[in-house]
């Protein structure tokens, strides 16, 4: 910082985009001037704005050419096949999300409660899957319990029977648990390292059973990790496509639908108002959660099964 | 501590749900480098197949490295400046233009890939080429880059460290590349790291948008599971994880050391 050639005050710089600039309103000290900061706000406002913007403003017209006009928009409650997928999906992601919690909550717990030989290795490999794609997930469902898979194999050695359950909904509940597991468990973790241990020794000691130890004093301090990462899951059990796609084109979850109706029946007046539906619906749980605990708390969403 | 049922209950879970984790990822590694998975492992061992998979996928895996490069470039020139502008001057219409910045990560990347093709679908030239995957790529992205940046940002004294260079007579140029920047590595590092791993591995926008001159990685993936034998999807998903894993270890280490660098940085809960 020795030589400043040029000094270039930012606030006397030509304001370029004006609008922007007076969305922005005025500058503080040091911080570049309205103009500036407009500038640099440009690039991503034009992303967003060309490639996100109009392109979900079109899908909300296109909706309205559909056979039944406006009333399309309503077609995921109209419709018995679209409502029983949309059943489907909802109570498919719930259990998702339930098992992942009750699971996590347990293991997570743990983890961070107990020192042995081995919990770094264990954290690390319950991790892994992070950022697998949904169609790895996919194949990691057929590995375990496809036709030539871990379950059957083991199964068909036990009792000669083979069992197998990759390629259909039980398959993409497992896939989705399987996907679901290492972000749960890294919030669970986060959380339980914040829990205060004296406030669990004090309900201990003035004679409360572990039962409500857990409930009114464990829980409590877990539960915004547990609500945005069981967020987090259900929005991805309820939107992804990558898992259902690998194990079988045949299952009637929601995003199998949309791509179905869009794909082979070219019918995009439906495939748009349900995904519109879909998006609002991940949305509002995402947005909610946020509400509920508070900014930040759903920033890990990343990958998408 | 006292070690009772309860504690080997609990391990015992704990083991469970790590084996139903691991064993399907040792196991398709295994199967990529067995000679013929039907009969076993007695079979012998061989690369034979990761080299089918690529002379067969070399393209679309070339590509996918390709496009993640070009998000990452499109990224770091939206979002680091946007991340600043976002710290720097918080109002309700930033927040709302946040909100709208993320949304494409909330809703499902099919509805996404539907509003691009009905848009921009019938533009010929832009719809076949590799571009029109990068614009996928890039929305899905964006939020995560900022985020990132913005954490860091939030974190540190800007305002300070702008004043104090400003004093010095630096514009706000120099301020921004000279000061700015250097300070918010670690999140720029993270959120690139971040951008890399998702572009690599994105499936549910990519697979709409793709033709078949513009397979990626993932989607020969999926191609790969549906039509060839399990020998070649399986060594298709072992080149993925060779490639997945490097990432995946830098972020790792990189939150590590931002955990211990500053506790009030949570930069784990947005790399990972």
């Amino acid at each position: 910082m020795s030589s400043v050639e040029h000094i270039k005050e930012g606030r006397s710089r030509p304001s370029f985009p004006w609008a922007l600039s007076s969305l922005i309103g005025q500058g503080t000290p040091g911080a570049g001037s309205p103009a500036i900061l407009a500038l640099l706000m440009l690039p991503g406002l034009i992303i967003v704005a060309a490639f996100f913007i109009i392109p979900m403003a079109l899908v909300a017209m296109r909706v309205a050419d559909g056979p039944d006009g406006l009333a399309t928009y309503f077609v995921i409650l109209t419709h018995d096949r679209y409502l029983a997928s949309l059943i489907q999906t909802l109570v498919m992601s719930g259990g998702v999300t339930v098992t992942a919690l009750v699971l996590c909550g347990i293991c997570g717990l743990f983890l961070v409660r107990n020192r042995f030989a081995g919990r770094n290795v264990i954290t690390a490999l319950l991790t892994l899957p992070l950022s697998f794609p949904g169609t790895v997930v996919g194949f990691m469902v057929i590995m375990l319990a496809g036709r030539q898979g871990v379950i059957g194999s083991v199964t068909d050695a036990l009792w000669g029977e083979k069992i197998v359950f990759a390629y259909e909904i039980t398959g993409l509940f497992v896939g989705y648990l399987y996907f679901s597991i290492p972000r749960v468990i890294l919030a669970v973790m986060a959380s339980a390292e914040k829990l205060d241990p004296q406030l669990e020794e004090a309900a201990r000691s003035l004679g409360a059973p572990t039962w409500r130890v857990v409930r009114d004093v464990i829980l409590p301090g877990l539960m915004p990790g547990l609500v945005s990462s069981g967020a987090i899951c259900f929005a991805t059990a309820m939107g992804a496509f990558g898992t259902a796609f690998t194990l079988a084109t045949d299952i009637d979850v929601l995003p199998m639908v949309i791509y179905t109706e869009f794909t082979r029946n070219a019918n995009i007046a439906v495939a748009a108002a349900l995904s519109i539906a879909l998006g609002a619906m991940t949305w509002a749980v995402l947005a909610a959660v946020r509400v509920f605990v508070g900014n930040g708390a759903t920033s890990g969403t990343g990958g998408g099964a | 501590m006292r070690r009772d049922w309860k504690f080997y209950a609990q391990l015992g879970l704990t083991i469970v749900l790590c084996l139903f984790i691991v064993v399907p990822v040792v196991m398709s590694a295994l199967a990529g480098v067995t000679v013929n998975v039907f009969k076993g492992l007695s079979s012998g061992l061989t690369l034979r197949w990761v080299f089918e998979v690529w002379d067969l996928y070399a393209q679309s895996i070339l590509l996918s490295l390709g496009i993640a490069m070009a998000c990452l470039v499109v990224t770091l020139l939206a979002g680091v400046p946007l991340a600043y502008v976002l710290v720097r001057r918080p109002s309700r219409m930033m927040r709302l233009f946040e909100e709208l910045l993320t949304l494409p990560v909330a809703i499902p990347g099919l509805a996404l890939a539907l509003a691009l093709l009905i848009t921009y679908g019938g533009v010929s030239g832009y719809r076949s080429s590799w571009l029109f995957i990068l614009t996928g790529h890039v929305l899905f992205t964006l939020p995560f880059m900022v985020r990132s940046v913005a954490a860091v940002m939030a974190a540190m004294d800007m305002k300070m460290l702008e004043e104090g260079a400003a004093s010095l007579g630096a514009g706000f140029w120099r301020r921004f590349f000279g000061v700015i920047v250097p300070n918010a590595k670690p999140g720029i590092l993270a959120g690139a790291l971040m951008v890399v791993t998702l572009s690599i591995g994105e499936f549910n926008l990519t697979w709409m948008l793709h033709t078949p001159l513009t397979k990626t990685l993932p989607v020969g993936l999926a191609d790969a599971y549906a039509s060839m034998r399990l020998e070649i999807g399986s060594a298709y998903t072992l080149i993925f994880f060779v490639l997945i894993m490097p990432l995946l270890i830098a972020m790792q280490a990189l939150a590590d050391r931002g955990k211990r660098a500053s506790r009030r940085i949570d930069t784990a809960e947005d790399t990972l």
